[in-house]
Formats: C-alpha cells, structure tokens, sequence
C-alpha cells in the first residue's frame, strides 16, 4: 500500500482536475465545430458565432446583460464601498449587526430571495423589468464588494487618514483623496466580480426579469429547450470569455495590491460567496 | 485650559457611509423575506395571486402531503450525498495540493478556481454534449467496448449528484487545503515515530486536526447546495426534483404562493438549523481554524 500511495494521489489529482476542465473545453471545441450535430466534430468553423451574432433575440439579450450588469456594478460597488468603510469605523454591536446581515444576503438560498423579491414586486405593484432584476442583483452584489473592500481595508494604514484630516481635509477630502485612493484595487476587483456575477446570474433574473426582458443566461436556458445546438455552444463560449476576463482582471488588480492572506481571503471569500449564488 | 485638543472629524460619520446598504438591505432583502413569512400565513387565491385572509393551513398542508415530504427529503438526501462525495473526492486532492504540490501549488490552487469563475450556467449545460448519448464520452466508451448500448446517464438522479460535485468541489477543497496547509508536520512525524502506521497517523492525527476545514467545507457546500435550482432543473430534466424547483413552480407554473412562501420559509429554518449546529460543533471542534 505505502508503495501505491504516491502514484495513486498524484493519479487523483490528475483525474479530478480533468473532470474540473473536460466540460468546458469541450463546450469552447464543439461551438468552433462545422457540423450541425452538436456532438461530431466536422472541422473548423466559426458559422455558429455569425448565426449568433446575427440573431436579434441573441443581441437583445446580450445588450440587456450588459446593461444590468454594468448599473448593478456601479450601484454595487458605491453601497459595498461605502458600507465597508462604515464597518471600520462603528461600534462592535452595530458592526455585528451589520456583518449579519452582509452573510445573511449571501447565505440564504438564492431561490428564496429570489421569490421573495417576485413577491415583493408584484404585490407592491412594480412592473417586471430591467429595473427589478438590477435592483435584485445589487443587494447581493454589495455583500461581495463590501468583503472584498473589508479585507483591503485591514491592510491600509490609518494614520494617512488621520494625517489627512490633521493636515486640514474635510471629510469628503479624506475620503476622496486618501481612503478610496488607497483602496482602488478592491474597489475595482469588487465592481468587476459584481459584473460578473450578475451578467452570469440566473436563478434571481429567472424570477424578477417579467416576460418582457431577458438575459443572456435566460437565453441560453430558453434555448435548452429545444435541445442542444452549436449556437448555443457559440453564446455559452462567448459568456465564458466575458466572465473569465473580469475575473483574471480582478484577481490581477487583487494580486498587485495585496500580498499573501490578503489575496488568499479574498479568494476564499469570494469563492465562498460565489457558492451561495450559484446555488439556490 | 489649552488641554487636550478637541477631537477631528475623522471622515464622514459611520452612519452616512452605511446608509445606502442598510436601506437597500431593508427595502430589498428584510423587507421581501417579511413578505414571504406574512405570505405563508396568507390563503392563495383561485387563479394565482393572494388574498389577504389569514390561514394557518400551508404549513401542515406540506406535513400532510407525500410528494412534499418526499423532495424535502430527497433534497436532504442529496445535500449529505452530495456533501460526503465532495468530502471524499476533495480531500485527496487538498491533501496532494498542501503536500505535495510544491512550487507549483499556486498554478493549481489558480487552476481549481478557474472553472468555478466560468458561467455557471454554461459549466453545467456543458454535461449535456460532453455525456449525451452521441457525445464524446459514449463515443469513446464504444470504441474502447466497455459500453455496449445507449449511455443513458443524463435525466437521472445519477446525473444531478454528478453536477453537484462538478460545481460544489472548489469550495470543500478551499477550506480543506487551508487547515492541512497548516497541520503540523512534526506531529505526523511524532505519530510515526511513536509506532503509528500510516493510517493509524490519518485517522487519529491527521482528521482530527483538520476537522475545523471539514466542517467548514461541508458547511459551504451543504447550505448552497439544499436550495439548488438550476443543477435538477437541467441536468434532472425534469425527472428529479430538489426542494428549490418545487418553491420555483409553486410561483412559475403552480401558481399557489402562500404554500410556496410556506415552502421558503421550512427550508430557511432548517438552513438556519443545521448553521447554528454547525457553530456548536465547531466550537467543540475547537476554536481558531473555524473563523475562515
């Protein structure tokens, strides 16, 4: 056994990290595929990518992810900001309070908020729409940027902010010129995760986005329905693209700026966060 | 007189700065999950809808019905499967990473994240080509004869548990590579030189001290995992069902939204439940490593 065992570890990891990639490359594979079957490959292709780009319902829904995304990132990124600041400088009780309710946004079930906030919507008599779904995704969002910038602010030194106020600033000076200066890569790691999780959203889009908008993700669903295609590879692999790239982005400005446990928490957090809503 | 200077504003008051997220967590989140708990006291009207009469009704109705009690224990069922599976298959992996890994634990620590910060949605389509019945994985299976037939493994339950251990692994693993990261390795080599043979060292030395990162990590995966909504809903095609799916189509199709409210408050209060015994347990399991 004490033989086998090194081989067999190694063999493991190996195994578990194909089963980790083998999904997506094959996805990004078949969408550059020639054939019509989605699953033999025919040589090279980028049809399905023009069929795609010429679609309105597509381009429709790609415009409206864009543009939930981008408004839910700015709101997302002032609240998280702001809120994260705030947390430094109250009392423990209020503090506690308030980290309560930041996990409690991103622990319960995505499924429940999200018919929580139909609802809400409905009962309260609001149309269904792109506001809604923002709205919905901007509470979430702010939980994940106000860790992220957390997790900065325990790094940064304090006494530049008291220097600055010393030195003569207001408040808004400081603020404007010390503080948000100094945490500019969180900031921008948090809007751009809160891009992302909200142009990758499903589950809360599904329920507050009415008949009448639709998401890129809800696209994809809907085209599920009538089975398999290589358009559908073509959407999924321009969706992993736009996600990986604000990812490596925010990790890029993340790793910059923050060294060692900084950067591990705020993977951890944020990957643990990214569990929440993508469940439910 | 002169004494102490007189204390500066240090930046603008906490309460400016907190404002805009407490009110939009009031409105937006308390505020609806208020709607839900008076909903599911509520009776639904005919044709969808609510009126406004009190009843007392939804919630022994979920007690009363078989098909009810049946995916929320279908769905506890799969949370602990689902749970242990990634356990299993994680913790060889964490333990490979924290050990052996060496210079380039970085590269696979990235690698791990990777796929888990792709589209969720496109991640968990993609089981459909990769394991339909033409796809790549049966065509392969054909040509090496050990698949004789059709693979026949999406639209199962089969199918839903392996989607969950796709999309659920990265966080088991996080916080289990963290606390074998940092065991001790002097007192795996104290347990060996004391005579212990290499599983009498894992099971007495190496869990108990990483029982903080199991606990963690089963925690992470278990509570996303007991609302899941989508995984069922494209991989299960329709056959199988988790407790999210059914509050999903007591609003979508079914259209009775008190016993659906009824339905998203039982499974908060068992979220709720299993998060408080997972405070007592950790806190047995002694204190520190568990602030993760």
């Amino acid at each position: 056994m004490g033989r086998l065992f090194e081989p067999a570890l190694r063999g493991w990891a190996a195994l578990v990290y194909a089963f980790l990639f083998l999904p997506i490359v094959v996805v990004v594979i078949f969408s550059f595929n020639a054939s019509r079957l989605v699953d033999v490959w025919s040589g090279f292709s980028l049809k399905w990518y023009g069929i795609a780009w010429t679609d309105p319902s597509i381009l429709d829904a790609l415009k409206t992810s864009l543009i939930v995304a981008a408004v839910n990132a700015v709101f997302a990124t002032a609240f998280g900001t702001l809120a994260a600041i705030g947390m430094q400088r109250v009392g423990r009780r209020m503090r506690t309070a308030f980290e309560t309710m930041v996990y409690g946004t991103i622990v319960t079930p995505e499924i429940v908020i999200a018919i929580a906030s139909l609802l809400f919507f409905v009962t309260i008599n609001v149309d269904l729409g792109i506001p809604t779904i923002i709205i919905t995704h901007v509470v979430y969002n702010t939980s994940i940027v106000a860790l992220i910038v957390r997790a900065r602010l325990v790094g940064i030194d304090r006494t530049l902010e008291e220097a600055a106020a010393d030195l003569g600033a207001t408040p808004i000076q400081t603020l404007r010129r010390v503080t948000i200066p100094l945490l500019y890569p969180a900031i921008l790691a948090g809007g751009l995760l809160a891009f992302t999780f909200s142009f990758d959203d499903f589950v809360l889009t599904f329920f507050v986005s009415g008949a009448t908008s639709t998401t890129l993700p809800l696209k994809i669903f809907s085209m599920l329905r009538f089975g398999i295609s290589p358009v559908v590879n073509a959407v999924a692999t321009v969706m992993l693209a736009v996600t990986l790239t604000c990812i490596f982005t925010a990790s890029l400005l993340v790793r910059r700026h923050a060294r060692g446990e900084g950067e591990a928490g705020l993977l951890l957090s944020a990957a643990r966060s990214a569990a929440q809503r993508r469940a439910a | 007189m002169l004494g102490r200077p007189s204390p500066r504003p240090r930046g603008l008051p906490a309460p400016v700065l907190l404002a805009p997220a407490a009110l939009w967590y009031a409105a937006f989140f308390l505020v609806p999950l208020g709607f839900v708990l008076v909903f599911s006291f509520l009776t639904s009207a005919d044709f969808g809808g609510i009126e406004f009469r009190f009843s007392l009704d939804n919630y022994p109705q979920l007690l009363r019905s078989p098909i009810y009690l049946k995916v929320f224990f279908n769905t506890l069922v799969m949370a602990f499967a689902g749970t242990t599976l990634c356990l299993l298959v994680g913790y060889p992996l964490a333990y490979f990473l924290a050990t052996r890994a060496g210079r380039y634990k970085n590269l696979f620590l990235v690698m791990l994240i990777v796929p888990f910060w792709t589209s969720f949605l496109t991640r968990t389509y993609a089981w459909l080509i990769l394991l339909s019945n033409s796809g790549p994985l049966s065509h392969l299976l054909h040509q090496a004869n050990l698949l004789q037939g059709d693979l026949n493994f999406l639209y199962s339950y089969k199918a839903v548990v392996m989607g969950v251990v796709y999309n659920y692994l990265p966080l088991m693993v996080f916080p289990l590579y963290v606390s074998l990261e940092r065991l001790d390795k002097r007192l795996l080599e104290a347990a060996k030189d004391l005579g212990a043979g290499r599983l009498a060292t894992f099971w007495r030395v190496t869990v108990p001290l990483t029982m903080p990162g199991i606990l963690t990590g089963c925690l992470l995966v278990f509570i996303p995992l007991t609302g899941e909504y989508v995984i069922p809903a494209i991989l299960g095609g329709g056959k199988f069902f988790m407790i999210g799916n059914l509050i999903g189509d007591e609003f979508i199709s079914a259209h009775d939204w008190a016993f659906g409210s009824a339905l998203g408050m039982a499974v908060i209060v068992v979220l709720l439940g299993l998060i408080i015994l997972y405070f007592r347990a950790a806190r047995r399991a002694s204190s520190a490593d568990m602030a993760l």
